[in-house]
């Protein structure tokens, strides 16, 4: 689960990460009184979205009075926001986070994330911070620092003075630097983080290490135990169709094509995605119905599936396991006949009662095609949505 | 022979007396596999469907001679039902439980570092050895005995497989499904290195996904030394980035983790790297010449 700036750095504040004073607003009114009570002579306005590239969007501005912080929180409330990773449709914005300025010395990077290789949590720091790090390990990998932490230890103080003189800080900020890898962990595994990111870690000219900006997700496998933490999602910056099948507990995302697709399994889902395309289509989304699929889910999937109107047909791809073809059937033409889904379906299956499972699609006297194979699965499904 | 699991393993079900744990024990000992009891902390000394269960792994092991176990526990739990197997000293766990939170996962790998156990998963379909024993989820029809070995990180890819597999008139060794979180006891070089000591098995199909790196790892070890064919597929070729596809390990982040990277890495070590899922099989055959 993903959130905003301004909460991840107020979790972070809260494990003693200095971060910028400043506060959120949802309207630019709110945003002159923070500027106001921040005090100053600038402000700085972020606009508040789950994507990077806001600043190169349009998204961050700097105000020189309280006034002009509230004119520029006016623009960026409500403009649609679009950067290198919200796609064409860019994100509305709805709150921006109104901060206190800073006089920079230089910028700094800093993260962690799990290794999986080693099993182990990595800190990963750079003396090039403000950039896109993919950028920097791409062309200077050697700028990339990487110390790997013991989960029995924590992250130890010289693993800490190695990454700062690494990024050739000082003695005085190399101790705070310690304090603060000491609190970004602690924050990594009390909050079941599945990453957090702090790019940049700012040293001021008065010598401070501040996190300027702030990027934290947490494990949604971990949320049952941060009720806390669950209420900071916001479902605003979430695709619709994906909330409502969240509620289902289908595995769904939006994608940008024209061929609905369900299927039973992650992998397979997958795979189904990457064989429409290798036939010439395009799939408008991924969906893992699950193992345990009924006829009820069946029914919600294709619910979810329809109210994209991009879709133009559908193809069902299940290997039955557990769950028998013949159920799938059952559930499919229900869901059919009951939602009145008018676009064409291939249907292909596979496994335990598949024979009975085509004679009852056969039977239903409803518009649907059947595929022995995954190939021809999908090779019908593109013609269908072609209109051929 | 085989690996992992044959007809002489004696399996016990961690969370046996749940609807999962039920249907799946009765399924692995009508496929033949000996189901010794079952551990459910609490219900120690009752039986539940004939079978003993046992308040802990440890109780379990001295009183049946338990050596494998697997695991359908729900997700806040199964960590500790993985450290509780490993600390019975049970030679091979195999957790099916999904949505074990990563930092659990961390805890149990450092909690297995240097102990003698197994662990397959979590979040997998389990191991099946056609003919003989399964700890897990696969479909016991489907599969039939043969010389193929399969390792996926999918489970229903890996139906998907043998079914194609059947279709060329091959069947399979040992099929492992290494499970899709980004934390997991066996990797794809664990799984190889496996088959690689098992005359039986005469070659692999390997299923990979986006996400990490354990498709090239397994590259580099493969181009090194494993000389049987492989033949290979990485789902989510068309997967975008930053997005989670259904399984907590299938993310491409920072731009690495794709499906072209691990595909090129795999092609240059001398796997056969088909690009349609529906290829599989009929890859094999040709690889088998």
């Amino acid at each position: 689960m993903k959130i905003h700036e301004y909460q991840a750095k107020s979790v972070l504040a809260r494990f003693g990460v200095t971060v910028p004073r400043g506060e959120v607003a949802f309207t630019s009114l709110e945003a002159g009184e923070i500027a106001r009570r921040l005090g100053g002579s600038i402000a700085v306005v972020k606009a508040q979205i789950h994507a990077g590239g806001r600043g190169k969007g349009g998204g961050v501005k700097i105000a020189k009075s309280a006034d002009e912080a509230e004119q520029l929180a006016k623009q960026i409330l409500g403009m649609t926001l679009v950067t290198h990773q919200t796609g064409p449709e860019g994100r509305k914005v709805g709150r921006v986070l109104i901060e206190e300025g800073l006089q920079i010395e230089r910028e700094l990077y800093l993260s962690i994330v799990i290794d999986r290789a080693s099993a182990s949590p990595v800190i990963i720091a750079s003396a090039s911070g403000g950039m896109d790090i993919e950028e920097v390990a791409a062309k200077e990998p050697e700028k990339i620092l990487r110390e790997k932490i013991d989960p029995g230890t924590g992250v130890i103080p010289f693993q800490a003075r190695k990454l700062a003189f690494g990024m050739r800080l000082g003695a005085g900020p190399a101790n705070k630097l310690v304090k603060i890898l000491d609190s970004i962990y602690k924050a990594f595994i009390e909050t079941d983080a599945s990453m957090i990111e702090i790019n940049p870690l700012i040293l001021t000219k008065g010598g401070d290490l501040l996190a300027l900006d702030a990027k934290v997700s947490f494990d949604d496998n971990a949320l049952y135990r941060h009720p806390d933490l669950r209420d900071l999602r916001d479902l605003s910056e979430e695709d619709p169709l994906e909330v409502e099948a969240s509620k289902f507990s289908l595995n769904y995302i939006r994608l940008y094509g024209n061929i609905g697709c369900m299927v039973n399994g992650a992998g397979l889902a997958m795979a189904t995605m990457d064989i429409i395309k290798l036939a010439g289509g395009e799939p408008a989304n991924f969906l893992d119905v699950g193992g345990g699929a009924n006829a009820e889910q069946i029914k919600n999937a294709f619910r979810i599936l329809m109210a994209d109107s991009n879709v133009k047909a559908v193809l069902i791809n299940i290997f039955g396991g557990i769950l028998r073809c013949d159920v799938l059937a059952q559930g499919v033409i229900a869901a059919v006949q009951e939602l009145g889904v008018r676009v064409p379906i291939v249907i292909r299956m596979e496994g335990t009662n598949v024979e009975e499972g085509k004679r009852l699609l056969r039977e239903s006297g409803l518009n649907f095609s059947t595929a022995d194979s995954m190939g021809e699965a999908a090779d019908t499904v593109v013609s269908l949505a072609r209109g051929k | 022979m085989a690996v992992l699991l044959d007809r002489n393993s004696r399996l016990i079900v961690q969370g046996l007396t749940g609807r999962e744990g039920t249907f799946h024990a009765k399924a692995a000992a009508a496929y033949g596999t000996t189901v010794v009891g079952g551990v459910t902390p609490g219900k120690g000394g009752t039986t539940h469907e004939g079978w003993p269960i046992f308040n802990s792994v440890h109780d379990a092991v001295r009183e049946t001679g338990a050596n494998a176990s697997v695991i359908f526990v729900p997700p806040p739990f199964a960590a500790d039902a993985i450290m509780e197997a490993t600390d019975a000293g049970i030679a091979l766990v195999v957790c099916i439980t999904e949505g074990i939170p990563t930092i659990d996962m961390l805890k149990v790998m450092t909690f297995m570092d240097g102990k003698p156990t197994r662990l397959i998963g979590p979040n997998c379909p389990g191991i099946i050895t056609a003919g003989q024993a399964k700890a897990g989820i696969i479909p016991g029809h489907i599969c039939k005995e043969g010389r193929i070995g399969i390792v996926s990180k999918s489970g229903t890819l890996t139906y998907e497989a043998i079914h194609q597999l059947s279709k060329q008139g091959m069947g399979q060794t040992t099929c492992i499904g290494i499970g899709g979180d980004p934390l997991i006891g066996t990797s794809f070089i664990g799984a190889l290195r496996l088959f690689k000591e098992d005359p039986d098995t005469e070659a692999v199909i390997m299923i990979g996904e986006i996400g990490g790196t354990a498709e090239q790892d397994a590259a580099a070890y493969i181009a090194k030394e494993f000389k049987k064919p492989v033949v290979g597929f990485i789902a989510g070729q068309t997967a975008p980035p930053g997005r989670r596809m259904g399984h907590a390990g299938a993310i491409i982040a920072g731009g690495q983790g794709t499906a072209a990277e691990k595909m090129e890495a795999l092609t240059k070590a001398g796997v056969h790297v088909v690009k349609s899922p529906a290829d599989m099989g009929a890859r094999m055959r040709e690889a088998l010449g």
